[in-house]
């Protein structure tokens, strides 16, 4: 992996002045929001940022607040319905398009990137004029489709990346062995590909469930999600409650970011 | 059935284009439909006139784009008004100055990641990519609870005595650069670091052996090996900066405009649809022309993106 050899570490030459305390400065800066955000989460008093000690208190809440349970479930379902549409059509634009070699390649990688490229704000000023210009009703189904275009290249990014790191030995050897197109994809192919296949669709579910802006733009009434809400609060103004979803909020992508990492150098 | 379905997928199977079209039509497809037609509507929405309630007539116009420039006087005449012109400029200033910032910290952060041993590397690129998916709004609304007047940077820095009043710092230019610099500065470090990990370190000890100082070795080396991961850290960078919506919103508070709040405010309070339209317009095709230099001058546009994810 390193290029440099084996004394890459240990060699004195191999370190410049000022650069370890510039990292430390910049993980400090990067971190010490987060676990602010995550101790202020359990404080007792009534104000968001004065310390009164210890306490479960507005998490409990949360749990109790209706309005947060009712974004919440929307969040799960815009999240679950954008990861499974937008992981189906990447895994199966990753399969068109490996080893492919014909004109259009790069034209095809361009369109299915063009979510990661245009600025989100004008994806969604594009989405909403687009939704009622055809005349469809902003709620769920809106928000639902805006998400899956969005996620796709999320999720066919690391699709590709396990397929291009496959050696092709392993498909030539099972058509060696009499195996047709469709016993290769479905027993060699596609138990390689999940951990990818997995990996992919996780990044689709946290980039969904933390989507504010175009959310912003194409949800209609009732359809609000959490990301939503927190905003739609903090604007009225900031308060341990908010604080409490937060850190939820904060910790779930946290777990999913691990996983999916995990998962996909696993595999 | 089963003679039935295979009579149906016998052109897939003959034909490997008709598979692959089968295989990729769907996500591009989907991708064409409702992002690129979404994206040409809006083109020609900004060509038409607003409706009372929000919406369009449909009259070509080139109001919006008059509305850009210039103010209407009672007499009819034309005269210039840099109010829009000016958040546009604010917004490239901000978005550069954050560039810059992100790659004085970022690149010196990347050497320094790419010089550890494997685990650690490995475990201090797991940090940096940790803040890079999570959520923007929840990072965003960290800095309110650290920034606002009695919060904590103020707290401590009165507690360190190092000065005596609340700073005021939420709500202002500095407050929004803060959280610009803090939402995208992992997007910086990630590609400079994957680009100074594949460099092959003993060109450097060449340099050396040849009375290269350090300093001369990173300007005449490290830097030009490094710029493909500079460039499309820069990019990432840059690019979301000058779409920013929710930091300028939540951190800025309103005087602090950036384009995304102000092509927000068209379709909220103000209901100037073509107008909007065209805002995003002028600020998707300032992101398209640095992407098409940067393809002519890097390579295909897709290799900023797989170095930056």
């Amino acid at each position: 992996m390193s290029a440099g050899g084996p004394l890459r570490e240990t060699n004195p030459l191999r370190r410049f002045h000022g650069t370890g305390t510039m990292t430390l400065l910049f993980f400090l800066f990067l971190y010490i929001p987060i676990f602010v955000l995550f101790a202020l989460s359990f404080n007792a008093g009534s104000t968001a940022t004065i310390w009164k000690g210890f306490s479960f208190s507005w998490y409990a809440s949360v749990a109790d607040n209706p309005d947060i349970i009712r974004s919440a479930q929307n969040s799960l379902i815009v999240a679950s319905a954008a990861t499974v549409f937008s992981t189906l059509l990447a895994t199966l634009a990753a399969l068109g398009m490996d080893r492919a070699r014909f004109t259009g390649t790069s034209a095809i990688a361009g369109v299915i990137a063009l979510p990661l490229i245009v600025p989100e704000i004008v994806t969604a000023v594009a989405s909403l004029i687009f939704f009622v210009g055809i005349g469809l009703r902003l709620g769920l189904g809106t928000v639902i489709l805006a998400h899956t275009v969005f996620c796709i290249p999320f999720a066919y990014l690391p699709i590709k990346a396990r397929l291009e790191g496959m050696p092709a030995a392993y498909r030539e050897a099972a058509a060696d062995l009499y195996a047709d197109e469709w016993h290769t994809f479905r027993r060699i192919t596609l138990p390689l590909l999940w951990p990818g296949i997995l990996s992919g669709a996780m990044l689709a579910f946290i980039t969904s469930l933390d989507d504010f802006v175009t959310t912003f733009f194409v949800a209609g009434p009732g359809s609000s999600t959490l990301p939503l809400y927190i905003f739609t609060s903090v604007r009225i103004g900031i308060s341990p409650e908010v604080n409490a979803i937060s850190a939820i909020m904060l910790g779930i992508s946290i777990v999913f970011v691990a996983a999916s990492m995990f998962i996909g150098r696993k595999g | 059935m089963a003679g039935a379905s295979s009579s149906l997928l016998a052109p897939f199977r003959r034909s490997p284009f008709l598979r692959r079209l089968a295989l990729i039509g769907p996500a591009t497809g989907l991708v064409v439909v409702f992002m690129v037609l979404p994206l040409l509507l809006m083109l020609l929405y900004s060509f038409l006139e607003r409706g009372t309630y929000g919406g369009v007539v449909w009259n070509f116009s080139t109001s919006s784009y008059v509305q850009f420039l210039f103010d209407r006087d009672l007499d009819d005449s034309l005269i210039f008004n840099d109010a829009y012109v000016g958040i546009y400029l604010r917004s490239f200033w901000l978005a550069g100055l954050t560039t810059v910032i992100c790659l004085v910290v970022g690149f010196p952060t990347a050497l320094y990641m790419s010089l550890q041993p494997r685990r650690t590397r490995e475990l201090l690129v797991f940090l940096v990519t940790i803040p890079f998916w999570t959520n923007l709004l929840v990072r965003t609304y960290a800095w309110i609870l650290l920034l606002r007047r009695e919060g904590l940077v103020d707290t401590a820095l009165q507690s360190l005595h190092i000065t005596s009043q609340p700073l005021g710092l939420l709500y202002t230019d500095t407050a929004n650069l803060i959280g610009l610099v803090y939402s995208f500065l992992p997007f910086m470090v990630l590609p400079i670091y994957t680009s100074l990990e594949k460099l092959d370190f003993r060109l450097v000890e060449a340099a050396y052996d040849l009375g290269a100082n350090r300093s001369t070795a990173i300007r005449r080396i490290v830097l030009p090996l490094a710029a493909p991961g500079l460039v499309a850290g820069a990019i990432l960078v840059f690019i979301p900066c000058l779409g920013a919506y929710v930091t300028p919103e939540l951190l800025g508070g309103g005087k602090a405009l950036m384009i995304g709040n102000l092509i927000q405010q068209q379709f909220g309070a103000s209901q100037n649809w073509p107008f909007g339209a065209a805002l995003s317009f002028m600020l998707l095709a300032f992101v398209l022309i640095a992407m098409i230099a940067y393809a002519l001058r890097f390579g295909r546009a897709k290799s900023v993106l797989e170095r930056g994810r």
